[in-house]
């Protein structure tokens, strides 16, 4: 496993050297995750409301200009990136936990729990991920607990597809028909023979998921639907910024831009990963 | 081939149903609901109860269930708790709205991807298939209000070329023109944000087809890359197609949700936030059954489509 | 050599990874004699199909041929530009490959693939065309060709649809027609049915066929003359009779060993061949198969062996041929 290992290190700084946009999306994620790690850093406070500072245009003191409350802008765009990436990735936690789980148990038992978990991913697949998020949070409280928890809850099951279709074949590999016929438990199994085996399939799956996750909690945030205030995440930043349009249109392009970004640096990441993980393939 | 047709149709309606119970019960079991609405905390229990028959809601769920049912299965999906208008009503005069801006967004994407997506696929690897591939890697990751809000600004504000809001200027409602110079920029928004997964889909499925054994035999035979891609890839690429665009039914009525919110477009997507704002729950169950139902519609007729097309279903059937 | 209708001379073909340089085919002399069978035999991995491939300019974008001459017909088709080569593919060259299952378009009716093909090449028009394709289908022994010839592939078996692709191959009347183990995919029954049809077709259509193929017993059925190929080069070359009966070089003997013959012994061993084929981006500077052959000696492993002619038809690449004549004077 250790030479495995060390061939996907290789693989990937040689894809890492010649892939231009893989090596920025690299770097750029790192970049943000840092910045907004570090964003106490600031001078500036994201919070603190400053009256006479209000709309202020981008400018030497405030690189991105202040907003509606005399707030910088940037530091709050840092800030906001907490929430969005804490949203993206914690989501990415739940969905792909569920998803793996039920994918394993669906392809390595078969039968008719695989009919039954099936079913239940093609009703729940059934609802559009928009209507039913949205009526999920009916229930919840509002806020950044709830929309991890709805858009984990209900985005599972793609990576359940996926990781199923590899359990079905992983498991009819003879290192499995061993510990079978040797009398191991079934969830050594699965854990101990059968995620690893799934392992690269769902770590790439998991890259796209935090980016689909990023970009939903975006959108429902925007609505108003997602984090509340006083937190804000770069969706609902740019719920505000579409109320200040006219006024102060700058405030529209830092919160998406940083989305854009971000999400095309995940997917981008996935597609590197794909490639490492993927024997030849590709090519 | 109509046996298969007919299973998958009889394996729609239990789905239907279940969708149809879940949708209910998800509604029963929300912490505001239509009695909370119609009442406030000064009635007596007896007004309470009085309201509650009026609406039926004295029953038990299974009955207020069927009653839904029976009422949707006629057309008539209840009435709106807030303003009290039949929402079949409003339905009525919304989806055609939203289809109006989603159906042209989408048929232009379809024709656009398939278009860039064969130059892309037979031209892997060169500088023509990465700026699209570029384009639509970038494409995916965009969220569609924020273009949406760059447009209105850019065009709507700066430009004063089109206006920013609604479909229609007040008082011109008859007018074509007018209605049309409303509809482009959500349009074009629209379009872009269905383009890139498109692309995408065309693109893979082009290269897919570009590294199968039977193009190596076309080009043993001298058969010149054009031929080969109009004469046997073409068809075969676009073949999947089919079951996206038949998954994409529920576009119509869900496809643009927030790019409406943004225009004022007054298509399902602003009635469907306010109702979640405001818990209008019949609404919300409404909306929810209807588009459930063109999901498995649409997933239906794609593989019905599948079947019809590829001659290898066919024969297996 | 006049008979010869075609001749290669010196063939180098190389895939290009990034900076790696894989090379497959390094220098091979080859002549196909009008009217002859000529067998191609080898492991995988060899040469063999990339051999072909590079002579009909069909090989991966990723690899190029870096020099040699090809001359069919005395035309150099190696110098042509895509578009003429494309014109001599399936008129005067024609190639079945090994697969039949993925070789045919599955949503194409197997007749409109012929149909394609005769309009393209013969100029015919569609309506000749389409009862041209039908009588192809008959010639190969299609059962019932009026009505096959509007099914789908998948309506037809393995056998089957290597037939259709042989009816795809003849139907442009080729000059030379190369065959890349049309039955490895088959059962061994449909085999034997295949390689008859081949050599029925060959004497009816007057033309020359290349096998290609890594079993012997194939080889030994059909062909006139065998050329044994290792690690992207020619081993030894003779007649059908010389090769079988007198092989001059180890790799061939060792190949000879390891498979069953009629005319050994009945209790004699098989001896399988120690050892893999070296893999491209490794290859040793001397003679490939000295790592695997138990006569080597110390220069097979540096110095790369001449050719030695043993006779007209027969040569061997190998360092023992010239010390065997040493000791025989």
């Amino acid at each position: 496993m250790a030479k495995q290992k060390n061939r996907r290190m290789e693989k990937l700084k040689k894809e890492l050297k010649s892939n231009k946009l893989a090596l920025f999306a690299f770097i750029f994620l790192s970049l943000i995750i840092l910045a907004s790690i570090f964003a106490f850093l600031s001078p500036y406070s994201p919070n603190t409301v400053n009256v006479g500072k209000v709309l202020q245009q981008p400018s030497g003191s405030h690189l991105f200009g202040t907003d509606e409350l005399g707030r910088d802008y940037l530091t709050r765009a840092l800030y906001g990136g907490r929430i969005s990436l804490t949203v993206g990735i914690l989501a990415m936690a739940i969905s792909t936990c569920i998803g793996v789980l039920v994918g394993t148990v669906s392809g390595y038992f078969g039968g008719k729990v695989d009919n039954l978990l099936m079913r239940i991913v093609d009703i729940i697949s059934s609802i559009p991920w928009m209507i039913l998020v949205t009526v999920i949070s009916i229930f919840l409280t509002p806020g950044l607990k709830a929309i991890i928890l709805v858009i984990g809850l209900f985005t599972w099951m793609g990576t359940a597809r996926l990781v199923r279709a590899e359990t079905l074949s992983i498991k009819e590999r003879e290192y499995v028909l061993y510990a079978k016929a040797s009398g191991q438990s079934f969830w050594k199994i699965i854990f101990k023979h059968i995620i690893p085996g799934a392992l690269p399939t769902f770590i790439v799956a998991s890259t796209v998921s935090i980016a689909n996750a990023i970009l939903m909690e975006s959108a429902l945030s925007f609505l108003g639907l997602g984090v509340q205030q006083p937190l804000s995440s770069w969706g609902s930043m740019l719920q505000t910024a579409q109320g200040n349009l006219g006024s102060a249109p700058y405030m529209a392009i830092l919160p998406g831009l940083l989305i854009v970004l971000t999400v095309y640096s995940f997917n981008k990441l996935g597609d590197v990963l794909r490639v490492i993980v993927e024997p030849k393939t590709g090519k | 081939m109509a046996k298969y047709i007919l299973k998958r149709i009889l394996q729609a309606i239990p789905m239907l149903i279940i969708i149809s119970i879940i949708c209910f019960s998800l509604m029963q079991m929300a912490p505001y609901d239509a009695i909370d609405s119609m009442t406030t905390p000064n009635m007596s229990q007896k007004t309470i109860e009085l309201i509650k028959a009026k609406y039926g809601l004295d029953h038990p769920a299974y009955i207020q269930y069927f009653d839904w049912m029976k009422g949707i299965l006629h057309g008539d999906f209840g009435y709106s708790l807030v303003t009290h208008q039949s929402i079949s009503e409003d339905l009525i005069s919304r989806i055609p709205n939203t289809i109006v801006l989603v159906l042209p967004a989408y048929v232009l994407a379809l024709i656009l991807a398939i278009i860039l997506g064969l130059i892309a696929g037979a031209n892997r690897g060169k500088l023509l298939d990465k700026i699209i591939d570029g384009f639509s890697s970038i494409g995916i990751a965009i969220p569609s209000f924020w273009l949406a809000m760059i447009f209105i600004f850019i065009f709507g504000y700066k430009m004063g070329l089109f206006p920013i809001l609604g479909m229609h200027t007040i008082g011109m409602e008859g007018s074509t023109s007018d209605f049309f110079h409303h509809l482009f920029l959500p349009c074009v928004v629209l379009t872009i944000a269905f383009l890139p997964e498109l692309i995408r889909y065309v693109r893979s499925s082009t290269i897919g087809q570009l590294s199968e054994d039977y193009v190596m035999v076309q080009e043993a035979y001298g058969s010149s890359g054009t031929a080969i891609l109009f004469k046997h890839v073409l068809r075969n690429a676009l073949l999947p197609l089919v079951t996206i665009v038949g998954m994409s039914l529920p576009m119509l009525v869900t496809g643009a949700f927030v790019t409406e919110t943004v225009f004022g477009w007054p298509g399902i997507g602003p009635y469907f936030v306010k109702a979640i704002q405001g818990f209008d729950y019949p609404v919300v169950m409404a909306i929810m059954l209807f588009s459930a139902s063109l999901v498995i519609l649409g997933n239906l007729i794609s593989d019905i489509l599948y079947c019809i097309i590829d001659p290898r279903i066919k024969e297996m059937r | 050599m006049s008979d010869s209708l075609l001749t290669v001379k010196n063939l180098k073909t190389t895939f290009y990874d990034g900076k790696t340089r894989l090379e497959a085919i390094r220098g091979i002399d080859l002549s196909v004699q009008k009217g002859e069978i000529l067998g191609i035999v080898g492991e995988s991995g060899s040469g063999k199909s990339i051999l072909m491939k590079s002579i009909m300019g069909i090989i991966p974008k990723t690899a190029k041929v870096d020099s040699g001459e090809v001359i069919l017909n005395g035309q150099h088709i190696e110098k042509l530009s895509m578009k003429e080569k494309r014109a001599i593919r399936g008129k005067e060259i024609a190639m079945i490959f090994q697969d039949p299952m993925t070789a045919l378009n599955p949503l194409k009716k197997v007749g409109d693939h012929l149909i394609e093909l005769l309009v393209r090449v013969r100029g015919m028009k569609k309506p000749e065309a389409k009862k041209e394709a039908v009588e192809m289908l008959r010639r190969v022994g299609i059962p019932s060709p009026e009505t096959r010839a509007n099914q789908y592939p998948h309506e037809f078996s393995g056998g089957m649809r290597q037939r259709v692709l042989i009816a795809m191959a003849l139907s442009c009347n080729p000059k030379l027609l190369i065959a890349d183990e049309p039955t490895t995919a088959l059962d061994v029954t449909i085999q034997a049915q295949i390689l008859n049809l081949l050599k029925k077709l060959k004497s009816d259509n007057d033309m020359s066929v290349v096998l290609i193929t890594h079993d012997l017993g194939v080889v030994a059925s059909l062909c006139s003359r065998i050329v044994v190929m290792y690690a992207g080069m020619i081993m030894e070359e003779g007649t059908a009779t010389e090769i079988f009966y007198s092989p001059k070089h180890p790799y061939t003997k060792a190949l000879l060993s390891s498979i069953p013959r009629m005319d050994k012994a009945e209790k004699s061993r098989l001896t399988p061949i120690k050892g893999s084929a070296p893999s491209l981006n490794n290859l040793p500077k001397g003679c490939p198969f000295a790592e695997r052959c138990e006569l080597a000696m110390e220069k097979c492993f540096t110095d790369m062996p001449a050719y030695k002619n043993f006779s007209d038809t027969q040569r061997s690449m190998c360092f023992l041929a010239w010390e065997g004549e040493e000791n025989n004077e």
